[in-house]
């Protein structure tokens, strides 16, 4: 079915949702990505991990069609295993294709409540045109009552139907990442970008999020790619990890392997931040299942 | 004079240090400007005639007093904080909380529209052509520049050229151009035409534009505007050129067994303008709360989670934009028709100017606001002609009307009757979150 | 049929004019370096500049008819006169129209608004203080034709507004090269969340970029009264062309927007030779909207500091 893994640091077993190859993207002079070559199997939980600056949302952003790389092709599988090149597409056709996003930090519409955050992101999947909305069409109605119902499930389903008309604003920061993680669940995505779901949450927060993270996989059948600092959460999540530094992929494995990688250890050792997030993973972090 | 001076002076040193005396020096200077602004005129012969007449009479004394006034209410608000600034605030939020519940709304609206059917029958002839030509127009006209700034964000100041766009597809279509049309049509027929016409022009100009940042668009729109009448003055042969066009016909319609004709009569031309504002009011309102309305606030407030969120953030600008223009050509239809002649002279940017200020005072995003505003704004000057006070000056309208831009952004930038959502936003953007307008270009691909 | 034997005629007055598109163009740039906005009330600044030209130079002159150096005085004096009506006016500006609305850091839109307001207000305040007619300035030099270059006279006219223009500009180049000011221009158009965390008066720096806008600005209208006359509507035509200019060059580059003062301005000129003069206008609207859809970073790209 897919092409046979070529310069893939790692075969995947199965079948594949997306494939990069020899991605590079730079900004004047600098280079942001250098030869990314991943493959992420359907159904898989991958997480990308690496010290600031690595390029982990830039990564992000070329798989989001919000940058556009110099060099390289993102391949993105359909359902029925029908590839689509993404690299050129706009941010909208990208998500159309059903890949959703969240942000680093989290890009809520302020103004709006909880429900109708992620009813905009359910909606972007309906047919209302302004002129179906301005007569309030048979159609415009039917649409409006689905996506209600839609968006009232997504809200329970991330535990946030009780606060459904609270203004997105006044919602407490890890609610806002659980709202976020609804709207682009909206979208109905076959993958869904997490990008530091976790970052500034609370230790009780960050259990929830990663129980939601695991059901958003499990239940719904979604395939996640994660961005994540917070080591004790991508050891217990994460089927492969995917480890990047100044742009290039260092190391790639499963959380054990990549635990024990010199590459991994000297990057961030040899790296060293403010940031004490960066600590080397702790020994006993994968044993979660 | 000397000693004036040197009290201004030491009044601006003073207000280095101190919040009062800045506050004082603003109020003086804000009340000695609109001492001028409400004085006599200068003119080419006696340049400074308009300053001098102006501030060297007694009059000047009665501005400064009130100046002072107003710092002292000013002051005493930060004195006496709490209780007057709930009171000033109380007022200010006052048109928003009348109608918490949607009863009360709906017998406000029923008021409103009783005292817009009753009120013409009850003035003169000459008040029922202000009705029509100077409100009816322009309450429909802000309606639709409130969908391009109030839903989508989007400075359009070249609002006008579609209104223009409107009145000579009309008078094309209903032969009174130069040029012929294929088949001469009613006016009422040409309604599609304009508006078709309309949207078409405003599309072809936002597209390119609006994939650019939005004061990009701005300058484009005004431009646009100036080359219209620039368009309509030369291209003789096809526009008639500066004497205008005559001979536009009144509409009337024979459908369906009703045959009926607008003549000169203002009344008729009212009744109709009525029944299309409020069906824009009901569709433009039904828009903002659907799928449409809430993609713009997606888009005003952050552009790059409205594409993450699916949604096609330049096709739902061009839609808006398309709308306005539509809204705009459909008013410069029915106004054709009605005074049944045109010139370049209707057409200035100044009058795209003039719908942005009703629609900024009236409350951006606001379709209360949009009508309140603009029929304020619209009948408040003809009263000072008819009931000359404050020296005002005819002319001098467009002065008052920049005031009250700059006012407004400063101090009540929701305006007179906010809308929710965009009070909202302008609280959170105070606050660093959101951006509350479609300002910064679709896209930046970056590299 | 379209090169005519004026042909240097109007490429040198296409120059001449890019000159004074440029200097207010530059206007428009230093502006939207430090605030990321179209200052839309910029053409005011220029009509200020033009009237406060005319006030000083006309109650000078006197009934004389200056020549020599009497005649460079006077330009001096105007051009002086003009640059500190207009520096006068884009303070103001500054502190009514815009630094509220920073302070409460308000949407770009808002600011847009408050600043067409004002260019509104001043544009008609203007209009009913000096009367709606137009005033023309006294003959300041007495040959209205110089030298003769390709067969074609070079108005005297060109040769001040050239001359006055780069002067201008070479000081510019130098101030924002080269001192604090121009430093902390730089520093505000790059960061200026970092700019006032290292002690840069944002505030300052905004204000004193709006003046050197002004100054320009405002030289840049006694210039144009020079030949055209002052009036209460003047700046609305060459301000657009002005802000077409600085796309055209790159907004927020300085050299860009000289570079694009130039360009327009021949190339409108050329667009004169083949089309009526009536235009003219539509030539040079038709070039911003033709820029901004085929390259709306410009020729030389957006940058004032902001590194590449």
């Amino acid at each position: 079915m897919t092409t046979a893994p070529e310069a893939a640091p790692t075969t995947v077993a199965g079948d594949i949702i997306v494939a990069i190859k020899d991605l590079s993207l730079s900004f004047g002079g600098v280079r942001a990505l250098v030869d990314v070559t991943l493959k992420q199997a359907r159904g898989e939980l991958l997480s990308v991990i690496g010290p600031n600056g690595a390029g982990k949302t830039c990564l992000f952003n070329c798989l989001t069609g919000v940058y556009h790389p110099q060099q390289g092709s993102i391949t993105f599988y359909g359902p029925h295993d029908k590839a689509t090149q993404i690299v050129g597409r706009k941010p909208h056709l990208v998500n159309r294709l059903g890949i959703a996003r969240t942000f680093q930090t989290s890009r809520l519409f302020n103004a709006l409540t909880a429900f109708e955050n992620v009813k905009i992101g359910v909606e972007s999947r309906m047919h209302t045109g302004p002129v179906g909305a301005m007569l309030r069409l048979p159609r415009t109605r039917r649409e409006e009552r689905e996506s209600d119902a839609r968006s009232d499930e997504l809200l329970e389903f991330v535990g946030l139907r009780a606060r459904g008309n609270e203004l997105a604003s006044a919602l407490p920061y890890g609610d806002r990442r659980r709202l976020e993680i609804a709207r682009a669940l909206g979208t109905n995505p076959q993958l869904l970008l997490l990008d530091e779901p976790a970052a500034g949450t609370n230790p009780a927060e960050k259990s929830d999020l990663g129980t939601l993270i695991r059901r958003v996989k499990n239940e719904l059948g979604v395939t996640v790619l994660l961005i994540e600092h917070d080591m004790g959460l991508v050891m217990s999540l994460a089927e492969r990890i995917i480890v990047l530094n100044f742009g290039r992929v260092i190391a790639f494995g499963t959380p054990a392997e990549v635990q024990h990688d010199p590459a991994v250890i000297e990057a961030y050792l040899g790296a060293p931040t403010d940031d004490d997030t960066y600590v080397p993973v702790e020994p006993d972090a994968n044993g979660d299942d | 004079m000397s000693a004036l001076a040197s009290t201004t002076v030491s009044l601006f040193r003073s207000a280095r240090q101190s919040a009062h005396a800045r506050r004082l020096v603003a109020c003086l200077l804000g009340l000695i400007v609109l001492a001028v602004m409400t004085g006599p005129s200068g003119s080419n012969t006696a340049p400074v005639s308009g300053f001098t007449g102006s501030l060297f009479h007694p009059r000047v004394l009665v501005f400064i007093a009130i100046g002072l006034g107003l710092w002292g209410l000013i002051t005493a608000q930060h004195r006496w904080g709490e209780a007057l600034k709930r009171t000033n605030d109380n007022l200010m939020t006052l048109p928003r909380r009348m109608m918490p519940d949607r009863r009360v709304r709906l017998v406000l609206y029923a008021a409103l529209l009783a005292v817009a059917i009753l009120v013409p029958l009850h003035v003169n002839a000459f008040w029922q052509d202000v009705l029509v030509d100077q409100i009816g127009i322009y309450v429909l006209l802000a309606i639709g520049l409130n969908v391009v700034v109030g839903y989508a964000g989007l400075l359009d100041l070249g609002y006008i050229a579609f209104y223009a766009i409107g009145a000579y597809s009309t008078a094309f279509w209903t032969g009174a151009l130069p040029v012929h049309p294929p088949m001469v049509l009613n006016a009422f027929w040409a309604i599609p035409f304009a508006i078709g016409t309309a949207m078409l022009s405003g599309v072809l100009i936002g597209a390119p534009t609006l994939r650019l940042r939005g004061d990009y668009l701005a300058i484009v729109t005004l431009g646009f505007g100036e080359i219209i009448q620039i368009v309509a003055t030369n291209l003789q042969g096809v526009t008639g050129g500066s004497q205008g066009v005559i001979g536009i016909p009144h509409p009337d319609v024979n459908l369906l067994g009703i045959h009926y004709s607008w003549l000169i009569d203002p009344l008729p031309y009212y009744y109709l303008l009525l029944v299309f504002v409020v069906a824009a009011l009901i569709a433009y309102s039904f828009l903002e709360h659907s799928r449409v309305g809430r993609a713009w606030t997606a888009i005003r407030e952050d552009e790059v989670a409205a594409q993450s969120a699916g949604i096609n953030v330049l096709k739902y600008k061009i839609m808006a934009f398309a709308i306005g223009a539509s809204t705009s050509g459909f008013a410069g239809m029915l106004e054709a028709s009605k005074i049944s002649f045109i010139e370049p002279g209707d057409f200035t940017v100044q009058l795209s100017i003039l719908i942005l200020v009703l629609v900024i005072f009236g409350g951006m995003g606001s379709l209360l606001g949009a009508v309140v505003g603009a029929a304020f704004l619209q009948w408040f000057p003809w009263y000072l002609k008819e009931h000359p006070m404050f020296g005002f000056q005819d002319q001098d309208l467009y002065i008052y009307l920049g005031a009250i831009l700059v006012l407004t952004m400063i101090f009540r930038p929701e305006g007179l009757i906010p809308s929710r959502r965009r009070k909202r936003e302008f609280g959170l953007a105070e606050h660093g979150l959101g951006t509350a307008d479609a300002m910064s270009g679709t896209t930046d691909p970056v590299p | 049929m379209c090169f005519t034997q004026n042909f240097w005629s109007f490429f040198i007055g296409g120059i001449a004019n890019g000159f004074l598109y440029a200097l207010i163009a530059l206007g428009y740039t230093l502006v939207y370096g430090v605030l990321q906005l179209i200052n839309f009330a910029h053409s005011e600044v220029f009509m200020s500049g033009g009237f406060a030209g005319y006030f000083v130079v006309n109650a000078v002159i006197g009934q004389s008819s200056p020549h020599g150096l009497a005649s460079v005085g006077l330009i001096v004096l105007g051009t002086a006169a003009g640059a500190v009506g207009g520096a006068v006016v884009a303070y103001l500006l500054e502190r009514v129209a815009y630094r509220p609305l920073r302070r409460r850091k308000a949407p770009r839109l808002a600011f847009l608004i408050s600043a067409i307001g004002a260019s509104y207000f001043l544009y008609n305040l203007a209009g009913k203080e000096f009367g709606r007619n137009g005033y023309s300035l006294p003959f300041l030099y007495p040959f209205q034709t110089g030298v003769t270059v390709f067969g074609t006279g070079i108005q005297t006219y060109w040769v001040v507004i050239a001359i006055a223009a780069m002067i201008m500009l070479v000081l510019l180049d130098r101030i924002v090269a080269a001192t604090r000011l121009g430093r902390g221009i730089r520093a505000v158009a790059q960061d200026a969340e970092t700019a006032s965390l290292m002690g840069v008066n944002i505030d300052r720096v905004i204000a004193q970029t709006f003046i050197l806008g002004g100054i320009l600005g405002g030289a840049a209208g006694f210039l144009f009264g020079l030949s055209s006359g002052v009036v209460y509507s003047m700046g609305f035509t060459p301000a657009l062309k002005a802000f077409t200019a600085a796309v055209l060059g790159g907004i927020g580059n300085i050299r860009g927007a000289v570079l694009g003062g130039l360009v327009l301005g021949v190339a409108e000129n050329m667009g004169v030779i083949c089309a009526p003069t009536e235009w003219r206008d539509v030539v040079a609207f038709g070039i911003l909207v033709a820029v901004l859809i085929i390259r709306p970073t410009g020729i030389l790209g957006e940058r004032l500091g902001r590194s590449a």
